[in-house]
């Protein structure tokens, strides 16, 4: 099979994986089913191609294929990033506040952090991946930690007023939030395609990358901007979901065995859409909401993650 | 030594004297009956408890990485805590009705397991990076630990459990805690097996060689960590990374000598607790912060300290 028709194959199973979504298993007002529905399918799509796209760039540009931004606790940045705003202006700024202007705002600091950040961790040479890692997932602990510890100092009262506007799931998403995070997906994903020949050249390597006349600072440097926002949306839209780009990336690379982004990119977009619309549909159908879709996708990532840990470790 | 002592002191007393309940030295020698009543049932057992959560972890710490001769390994980064956890979710959702010693049985017997496991892992990783070791280990609590939601959604449990997953003392009364006295004897115990836990550190073929039964003092090390922290998790939750900076900032001023620095582990690892509890309590006074977070905030800062210390040595 060529990486077309694998494509096509993907595409195929998203699309009718998504139907099936919305199409059956209708009981009661079909307007209000639809339009929940539809809902539904658009924030995971966003999302889908949100995580898909930044877990990719961001394994291109450390050159690996186990850090992904969530591991290293960048959604953890934006849950306290959230909570630093209320803590400072109080609750009541945060719901007179308009939520698009909220999430403009967070995006904005994120951006800061996630350049911040870089600079202070992928500059220096001879850091060993592990390094990385390990430092990635305990400073995930430490803003998680510093996150609830200022949840405490907020008034319990305040506290609950923000509670749910924090914390979102797929049950329980920001549709508001829906069309402005379409459009900066959209705007990003744009900018991406311009740059997908450099990413190209970028996994081969920084030295591979500048000899062949890459601008690499510059370009790595907008690549990880790109990266921030797109963790930003997604995770304003559904709160964190740690191992989910992981498995797509990496099933994407198995799958379709190129360095081209054009196809890796496309193709883990869809294969996030297929995790997400068939594990919901499992854990709506199947389950009956026994359990969040979250938790499955962070065990058997977990699993595959600690898997390719110990089996590959020579592979990078 | 003395000096540390000193401070702990002091820190105790006044543990005893900060509360919603306002208590005065006064009032206490005139043996006012409230005043006293407090005392005996909320600040005293809150006091012993912290001592004992303190330092039977930061001794826990110091075993593990004793054994495994990796200053990053400890129960928070080798998932002991975690299978310490998805055991009594077990128990919970097995024996509903469950005293809370059957409690602590199947909490350990989960968490022992988690923990042979993990060394098991350990001896197939043949290169044994400092850095890949609690890396692993965090994935593997982390596994763990979802599987314990997993479960703990169906049964409607997750509340039960996240009391578990930060540690809070301000639920400590008179005959909820009793528990704890259960690691002082293992204390005791790990003291007396210090210098073979030293030589066992040194590998299996050294310590055959000198003339030890290198299973069983791994063994005896691994069920005074896995006992130690399902009754901590149990009584008082989660003190993350505890484990982890005490006995390495410890070993940092007095050398790894263990039978030495087992002792001074203990105290530095109750002060800590201490200090933090205290933090916690006045902050936002008249309400408290839970311990756990406390910990969380500063143990996650000293363990990335650390790391990026280590790493410079290394280099």
């Amino acid at each position: 099979m060529s990486n077309k028709t694998k494509l096509i194959v993907l595409s195929i199973a998203a699309l009718s994986l998504i139907m099936v979504f919305l199409f059956t298993d209708v009981k009661g007002n079909w307007d209000y089913i639809f339009r929940s529905r539809s809902e539904k399918i658009a924030a995971m799509v966003l999302t889908g191609c949100a995580i898909a796209a930044s877990t990719v760039i961001f394994q291109t540009i450390t050159n690996n294929r186990i850090l992904t931004p969530s591991i290293i606790g960048f959604d953890s940045v934006y849950m306290l990033i959230q909570t630093f705003v209320v803590f400072i202006f109080g609750s009541t700024t945060l719901t007179m506040m308009n939520a698009n202007v909220q999430f403009l705002v967070s995006v904005g600091f994120m951006v800061g952090f996630a350049v911040l950040l870089y600079s202070i961790l992928f500059k220096q040479e001879e850091q060993t991946i592990y390094f990385l890692l390990l430092v990635g997932m305990i400073m995930g602990t430490f803003f998680q930690s510093v996150t609830s510890f200022m949840q405490f100092l907020i008034d319990p009262n305040e506290f609950f007023v923000i509670q749910d506007r924090m914390f979102a799931s797929f049950n329980n998403m920001k549709t508001e939030l829906l069309l402005v995070a379409g459009i900066v997906i959209a705007l990003m994903i744009g900018y991406i395609v311009s740059y997908i020949r450099y990413l190209d050249v970028l996994s081969l390597g920084k030295e591979h990358a500048i000899n062949l006349g890459v601008p690499y600072e510059k370009t790595v440097k907008r690549l990880l901007i790109v990266v921030a926002v797109l963790v930003s949306v997604s995770t304003a839209l559904v709160g964190p979901i740690t191992f989910l780009g992981f498995i797509v990336a990496n099933v994407a690379y198995t799958f379709l065995q190129t360095y081209r982004h054009s196809y890796l990119l496309v193709g883990a977009m869809l294969f996030a859409i297929v995790a997400l619309v068939g594990g919901q549909l499992v854990v709506e159908r199947v389950f009956t909401f026994s359990t969040p879709l979250t938790v499955i996708v962070n065990l058997i990532g977990g699993i595959y993650f600690l898997y390719l840990l110990l089996r590959e470790r020579k592979a990078w | 030594m003395k000096k540390l002592f000193i401070l702990f002191v002091i820190l105790a007393v006044a543990s005893l004297f900060i509360g919603v309940q306002h208590i005065s030295l006064a009032d206490l020698l005139m043996l006012k009956a409230d005043d006293v009543e407090v005392l005996i049932i909320s600040r005293i057992p809150r006091l012993i408890s912290i001592i004992i959560a303190g330092a039977s972890m930061s001794i826990c710490g110091l075993i593990m990485q004793q054994l495994s001769q990796n200053k990053f390994v400890s129960p928070t980064t080798a998932g002991t805590m975690d299978c310490a956890r998805l055991g009594i979710l077990v128990s919970l959702i097995l024996f509903a009705s469950a005293g809370p010693l059957l409690k602590v049985t199947v909490a350990f017997l989960f968490a022992f397991a988690g923990t042979m496991i993990f060394m098991r892992i350990l001896e197939k990783v043949k290169y044994k990076d400092a850095i890949f070791i609690p890396l692993v280990g965090l994935m593997f609590g982390n596994i763990i630990s979802s599987m314990t939601t997993f479960f703990a959604y169906k049964y409607n449990l997750i509340q039960s459990i996240s009391s578990w997953l930060h540690g809070d003392f301000s639920m400590i009364i008179k005959g909820r805690y009793e528990l704890l006295y259960l690691s002082v004897p293992l204390m005791i115990v790990a003291y007396m097996y210090a210098n073979r836990f030293t030589i066992a550190g040194m590998g299996e073929e050294i310590a055959t060689n000198l003339g030890l039964h290198y299973r069983s003092i791994v063994n005896v090390g691994l069920i005074i960590v896995a006992a130690t922290s399902s009754v901590v998790v149990l009584t008082v939750g989660t003190l993350p990374f505890l484990g982890l900076i005490i006995p390495n900032l410890v070993t940092l001023y007095y050398g790894d000598h263990l039978e030495k620095v087992l002792p001074l582990t203990a105290l530095s690892g109750a002060i800590f607790v201490l200090a933090c509890d205290i933090f916690g309590r006045v902050v936002i006074y008249p309400y408290e912060i839970p311990i756990g977070l406390t910990v969380g905030v500063i143990g996650s800062g000293v363990f990335l300290y650390l790391l990026v210390r280590r790493r410079k040595q290394y280099v």
